[in-house]
């Protein structure tokens, strides 16, 4: 494990967060240093995606209890533009499809509104086009998508896929899948998770929020963490993603009762 | 208007009958005896008519109540008007008040053979014959009253006409700008394309005027000959004070190809028929529209597309944004007539209502006569979509710059299926730019 000195990038206390007047999560408690990968896991219904739009900012969802800080900030602060701003990434379970805007002209304006903010300059086209180029290779993609109108017709890989792509051309210090391998068959879970592990770096986290062990395969997780009924109810190494293929989650309930 | 007389519907025709005997006497310009005949057999049927009513179903949403009541006068040949804004596309006709105005216009690059110019010019040149077994034969006007009014008053407008086999490569500009002067104007601007078998031709209406109160009474007829290409960009940017009704009728041959894009941006009221007849087997068409409107703009579009034939495909796509106290009609007829088997068509319009006050009203008409044909249409209405702008801010993106990026991908949407690539381009700016600026936005080809 990575040895840590000084703050924490993510530190969640006693949050309890609720969707249309029903709590859902109810006191999660989670540390996440910089260089780490987490992985989240859970049966569904257990708050495990709440967890992942409530650190983006979704307005859906309300924080009635406790606190996020980031990077020594309360992120709950910010609203969901600051905080991709200030890093934080999201790779949605269902990105949302944009009619008219094409992927490259989106990326480029999201990228431009992140480098704004950092003080760095804006890209034109062009020099955006050469960006794009060089994290395509480093994520060993092509540029078939980029013409295409964001998600529009997509196949669930693709959008997968592009999700993956804006995290690479974004640069976020904190990334979080939400299930980004639902819904992909071997070949593309193993394209779009190799990809992710391609972006880790020793400055930057991952939480991966997964039902299945599979995507640890290609991304290994630091700590695994068992979220039920919006708690966190064990936490281990990676070897308890493979316990929890093997025996299910039930088990993990019963324990956690006792 | 005016100290407590209420000009009623009766009246206002009158007014235009009397109009038409002054302009009748003068002898609406050098015309032909046809012509003239035409034009009293109009008159006659718009006398009958009368304006429509929103009793009617077709009017039913639309009132043209401000046509009855603002006294118009016809439009004088000319009118004030500011030095060029622009250097103009290469190959443009432009129009003042509805006439062919030779100093602004240039007809540079034109292929041999094919025509383009005043119609009042070739109502009397070598393409006379050509124009009498076309003009007023396509757009009828027994049932129309503005079509009628219109046809009454035929003097000039836009003869274009690419013959068999020619590839007009660059696109002909016919731009009708309005210069009223003093009193509400009419102008009855007329335009007949006719595309021969096998050519290709990408034409440009645009209507653009001053912020003055002014009506607009304008009819297009298009005859695509078989296996003929044509792509037609109508520009609505009238001043904020105009009205606009306009009917556009086209005929399609065996195995042609029309693309249509109908763009209504500007006009305080307007109205568009829009009526496409596939009239040849495999004729393919694209009837794909856009409007943008806000204060208290009202925008009605009627389509009808006649599948007449069998083997035939039209898509149709009509966006809507409607902001303040905006109303946008939509009403999408197709038909499917007895034998034209194997009919594809498709229809949508999507409505984005950005405000409390602003409205839409979408209605499918769908009359299917035949057993094998696909005919689907989807409509939707409501504001911007919450989960879109969330994706946007979750990537960065101010809600603000959020918005207007899906306003423009909402129009974006619809101008990418422009096939010329410079036209598009440049409507894409324009759409920028009016989404930026919330008000009318001159574009670089009309001068």
């Amino acid at each position: 494990m990575t040895a840590v000195t000084g703050t924490p990038m993510l530190e969640i206390t006693n949050l309890h967060a609720s969707v249309e007047g029903k709590e859902i999560l109810r006191g999660i408690d989670l540390v996440v240093n910089a260089g780490e990968v987490h992985a989240i896991m859970g049966p569904n219904g257990s708050g495990k995606s709440t967890l992942a739009q409530v650190l983006a900012g979704h307005p859906a969802y309300t924080v009635t209890g406790g606190s996020i800080r980031y990077e020594g900030k309360d992120l709950l602060e910010l609203d969901p533009e600051e905080r991709a701003r200030e890093g934080v990434f999201l790779a949605f379970q269902y990105p949302v499809a944009i009619r008219g805007i094409t992927n490259a002209y989106f990326l480029r304006s999201a990228l431009n509104a992140v480098r704004k903010h950092r003080g760095l300059p804006e890209l034109d086209p062009l020099e955006f086009l050469d960006l794009l180029a060089e994290k395509l290779r480093s994520i060993e993609s092509d540029d078939s998508l980029m013409n295409r109108p964001v998600n529009d017709g997509f196949s669930g890989g693709e959008k997968k896929r592009n999700e993956i792509l804006q995290m690479a051309v974004l640069e976020p210090k904190l990334a979080i899948l939400d299930e980004t391998d639902s819904g992909l068959d071997i070949d593309a879970l193993r394209t779009v998770a190799g990809a992710v592990d391609k972006l880790r770096r020793p400055d930057n986290a991952t939480v991966v929020v997964t039902h299945y062990q599979r995507i640890l395969n290609y991304i290994t997780p630091d700590f695994v963490h068992v979220l039920s009924a919006g708690r966190i109810v064990l936490s281990g190494g990676k070897e308890l993603a493979l316990e929890l293929e093997a025996r299910g989650y039930d088990w993990v309930h019963a324990e956690a009762a006792v | 208007m005016g100290s407590g007389h209420v000009i009623t519907s009766a009246d206002a025709v009158q007014r235009f009958v009397a109009q038409f005997e002054s302009f009748a006497a003068n002898g609406g310009g050098a015309a032909p005896a046809w012509l003239r005949e035409t034009r009293a057999a109009a008159i006659t049927r718009f006398g009958e008519l009368g304006f429509p009513t929103t009793r009617q179903e077709e009017w039913r949403f639309t009132s043209v109540t401000p046509l009855v009541e603002t006294p118009f006068v016809l439009a004088p040949a000319s009118g004030p008007m500011g030095a060029p804004a622009s250097p103009g596309a290469a190959t443009r006709l432009v129009f003042v008040n509805g006439r062919f105005h030779a100093e602004r216009s240039a007809l540079t690059s034109l292929p041999a053979g094919v025509r383009a110019g005043s119609l009042a010019a070739a109502l009397l040149g070598e393409d006379a014959s050509l124009v009498e077994r076309h003009l007023a034969q396509h757009a009828g006007f027994a049932e129309s009253a503005f079509t009628a009014l219109n046809t009454a008053f035929i003097r000039d407008g836009a003869f274009v006409h690419v013959p068999r086999g020619v590839v007009l490569q660059e696109p002909v500009h016919l731009i009708f700008r309005s210069a009223p002067g003093g009193a509400p104007a009419v102008a009855h601007p007329r335009v007949l394309l006719l595309v021969d078998e096998g050519a290709r031709a990408t034409v440009v209406e645009h209507y653009v005027g001053e912020a003055a109160t002014y009506w607009t009474n304008q009819v297009t007829e298009i005859v695509v000959g078989d296996g003929a290409r044509v792509e037609l960009v109508r520009l609505q940017q009238e001043g904020a004070g105009a009205y606009h009704v306009a009917r556009l009728h086209a005929s399609q041959g065996r195995d042609s190809e029309l693309r249509i894009h109908p763009l209504a941006f500007g006009g305080a009221l307007a109205r568009h028929d829009i009526t496409n007849v596939l009239d040849g087997p495999g004729a393919e068409l694209l009837l794909n529209g856009l409007y943008l409107l806000g204060g208290r703009q009202h925008a009605d579009h009627h389509t009808v597309i006649d599948h007449a034939q069998p083997d035939c495909r039209s898509h149709e796509y009509f966006n809507g944004v409607l902001d303040d106290s905006a109303r946008g009609v939509f009403n999408g007829r197709i038909i499917v007539r007895p034998g034209a088997q194997r009919t594809d068509s498709k229809q949508t319009n999507h409505n984005l209502v950005l405000s409390e006050e602003a409205r839409a009203d979408s209605q499918p008409q769908l009359e299917i006569y035949a057993d094998d044909v696909k005919c689907t249409h989807g409509a939707t209405l409501g504001p911007l979509d919450p989960k879109e702008l969330f994706y946007l801010q979750s990537r960065g993106i101010a809600p603000a710059e959020a918005r207007a990026l899906l306003l423009y991908g909402f129009g974006a949407e619809i101008l990418g299926r422009v096939q010329h690539a410079g036209l598009r381009e440049q409507l894409e700016v324009m759409l920028r730019e009016r989404l930026a600026t919330g008000g009318g936005v001159e574009v670089a080809w009309a001068p």
